[in-house]
């Protein structure tokens, strides 16, 4: 397989290891080596520089600059600087953090060390979604081996700089990966976002300030240390994205699973390349969700409309949605988010409304029900989709789900509520001619989603 | 009879409570002890709970009910959780329910008759690449079909119940990480 993009293997150099997420295996690989290197022998500003530099896009969904949350972080005396980082990995669609965890969890341990010197920080939390015991097995494991060799400590390789490294287990509750409502979590409280300001670096985890980070993006800071922020950004294929980051194709491809490649992958070689194209050649790709649910989908029969010159995504006027690299700014231009960048494929045996009823009916089930927009919406959304999934739509409900959505924007504590209303309005912008055929039938759907699978299933040939 | 741990976990319990600044930060942590020896947790638990953390047992109630994997009332032997989300959904996940629900007869929410199995639909656990895919108390199964399901679940219904697994957890997570 030819590859258009050469992809430098960074944060899964060890993945393909025989027993790779045990110490031994590992440090022969190189772990450890970047933060013996560091660890009280370069100046922390010196570290922060580097992660600035190096363009590190935040990879848990938002894609704020690393460098720049760090830098906001400016502690008063007698105040202890804490580390969170965040596995909650739950918005659906996205499964790479896990990988990291089940794979090469001394490349986390690592990162969490270089992370907490360059902050300031003495205590790191790891906060990982309930449901993923066996990563939090592995991790819990990789950090008693690191402290037995005392890497994780009072001294880190022989430097009096204390670092501990505490495991938090969620117990299943999506909006657990919001920082705010994560930091409730690990303080032993019901898992609500707080009203921001005060934002985490200010006040965090125990009134303390705090940097939560994505567990990739600290898995990444070994490499990028390593290498120097210079060179780390030369990686990414788009200005302002730098590095290598883990993408993830999932639903109608043949080759489902998480891939590292350069930051500004364009979308269409993740499908077609790495994700090895469409599962069953002989249907249409129709849609992607392209960084987690909450991302707005994209068409690959729309073409980008960006003839002036100014226009961000001018390179790509008149191409395919798809062939837009997959960068944090440029898919913000889009109309869209890059999110977690784990894409998923939907091929044309799929009717939308039902696809948009799947998700709203998660959006639904995750609501923590403190925002009134957020509590309400996200359920009148799916008592719509209901109706006109059931053949008792009516034409006006098109725009009431448009309106509902729009009422949920802009008006809650958190950013869930946009993260419904956003992909919900991006299903009846891109597919509205669906939407009211649906309608206009008057009947049951009654589609289902796996036509493309179910026989491979009860055949047994997989 | 109150609740109590057993020895092996109550030092994991006096353990837990020295990690965090605060006391009650080990309340999740000390949740999951409890469950993981008594398969819910009970009333007794709440209070228990609630006395060793120096919190209401309404606190402790809110928490409990906030979190789908606690659970406050008692649930069969195993937990079979199916992702019923997006991913999933396109590659199979509704014939995966079908499938359970025909072998354990009973309904997604609902407990076999024999009360060994509680059947249960999940949102995206963070295994969309493998899908279709259930959990199975605290283990993943992926990229499923009809003949490997029963063959799991022929393995499973010949083990003990969830709250004696955890060596066995250890070693079928080892056993997986060399496949
Ligand atoms: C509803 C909601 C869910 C989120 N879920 C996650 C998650 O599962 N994992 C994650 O890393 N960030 C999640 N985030 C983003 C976090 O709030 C936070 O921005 C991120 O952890 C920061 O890390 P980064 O800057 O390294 O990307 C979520 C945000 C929202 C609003
Ligand atoms: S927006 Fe929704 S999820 Fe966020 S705090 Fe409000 S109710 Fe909770
Ligand atoms: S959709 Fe089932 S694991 Fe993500």
């Amino acid at each position: 397989m030819g590859f258009s993009t050469p992809s430098p293997k960074i944060l899964t150099s060890r993945y393909h290891l025989e027993d790779s997420f045990t110490l031994p295996v590992a440090m022969k690989a190189g772990a450890y080596a970047v933060a013996r290197e560091v660890i009280g022998k370069k100046s922390p500003e010196s570290i922060r520089d580097e992660v600035k530099k190096g363009n590190l896009r935040g990879r848990g969904g938002a894609g704020f600059p690393a460098g720049v949350k760090w830098g906001f972080l400016n502690p008063r005396p007698g105040q202890q600087v804490y580390l969170v980082v965040n596995g909650d990995e739950s918005e659906p669609g996205t499964f790479k953090d896990r990988t990291i965890l089940e794979r090469d969890p001394h490349r986390l341990v690592e990162g969490i060390l270089i992370s907490c010197y360059a902050i300031g920080a003495h205590k790191a939390f790891v906060y990982i979604r309930g449901e993923l015991r066996f990563g939090q097995l592995r991790l819990e494991k990789a950090i008693e081996e690191a402290r037995a060799r005392g890497f994780v400590g009072p001294r880190p390789f022989g430097v009096d700089y204390p670092i501990d490294i505490v495991v938090h287990s969620g117990a299943g509750a999506y909006i657990c990966g919001e920082e705010t409502a994560l930091l409730n979590s690990l303080e032993g409280r019901r898992g609500e976002p707080r009203i921001k300001p005060p934002f985490p670096a200010v006040e965090g985890a125990f009134r303390q300030p705090t940097i939560v980070n994505n567990l990739e993006t600290i898995a990444t800071i070994p490499g990028l240390v390593e290498m120097g922020g210079e060179a780390f950004a030369a990686l990414g294929l788009v200005p302002g994205d730098g590095g290598t980051r883990l993408y993830g194709v999932s639903g109608h491809v043949a080759r489902p699973g998480v891939y590292e490649a350069p930051a500004g992958l364009p979308l269409r070689e993740l499908i077609y390349e790495l994700g090895g194209g469409l599962l069953d050649a002989n249907r249409q790709l129709k849609a992607v969700i392209p960084g987690g649910s909450s991302t707005p989908v994209l068409r690959p029969d729309r073409l980008v409309k960006a003839s002036d010159p100014q226009h961000p995504l001018h390179a790509w006027d008149g191409k395919s949605e798809i062939d837009v690299p997959m960068a944090v700014d440029l898919f913000r231009a889009l109309g869209t988010m890059l999110g977690t960048c784990c894409a998923t494929v939907i091929d044309d045996s799929v009717n939308m409304v039902e696809v948009t009823r799947n998700l709203m009916r998660f959006y639904r089930h995750e609501s923590c029900g403190q925002c009134t927009p957020c509590r309400e919406g996200t359920g009148w959304l799916v008592d719509v989709l209901d109706q006109i999934a059931e053949g008792r739509g009516k034409p006006s409900d098109v725009d009431l789900l448009v309106e509902i959505a729009n009422n949920m924007m802009g008006n809650t504590i958190c950013a869930f509520a946009d993260g419904t209303a956003m992909p919900l309005l991006g299903m009846v912008r891109q597919f509205e001619e669906e939407f009211r055929a649906a309608v206009a039938a008057g009947r049951p759907l009654d589609v289902r989603h796996d036509t493309t699978t179910r026989a491979a299933f009860q055949g047994g040939n997989r | 009879m109150a609740f109590a741990l057993t020895p092996e976990r109550e030092k994991q319990a006096v353990a837990l409570l020295e990690r965090y600044p605060e006391k009650r930060a080990a309340l999740l942590p000390l949740l999951w002890l409890c469950q993981r020896q008594h398969g819910y947790i009970s009333e007794e638990i709440v209070a228990w709970v609630a006395e060793r953390l120096e919190l209401s047992t309404a606190e402790v109630k809110g928490v409990v009910t906030f979190y789908t994997m606690f659970f406050d009332h008692p649930v069969g032997e195993h937990v079979i959780w199916v992702c019923r989300t997006l991913a999933c959904e396109l590659r199979g996940a509704k014939a995966v329910q079908e499938h359970l629900e025909k072998r354990l007869g009973c309904k997604a929410g609902e407990t076999s008759a024999d009360g060994r199995f509680t059947l249960l639909k999940a949102e995206c656990l963070a295994s969309c690449g493998t899908a279709p895919m259930v959990q199975i108390d605290d283990l993943y199964y992926e990229n499923l079909t009809a003949e490997k399901l029963d063959r799991i679940l022929d393995e499973v219904a010949a083990s003990g119940p969830f709250y004696d697994r955890e060596a066995r957890e250890r070693f079928e997570a080892d056993r997986r990480g060399e496949g």
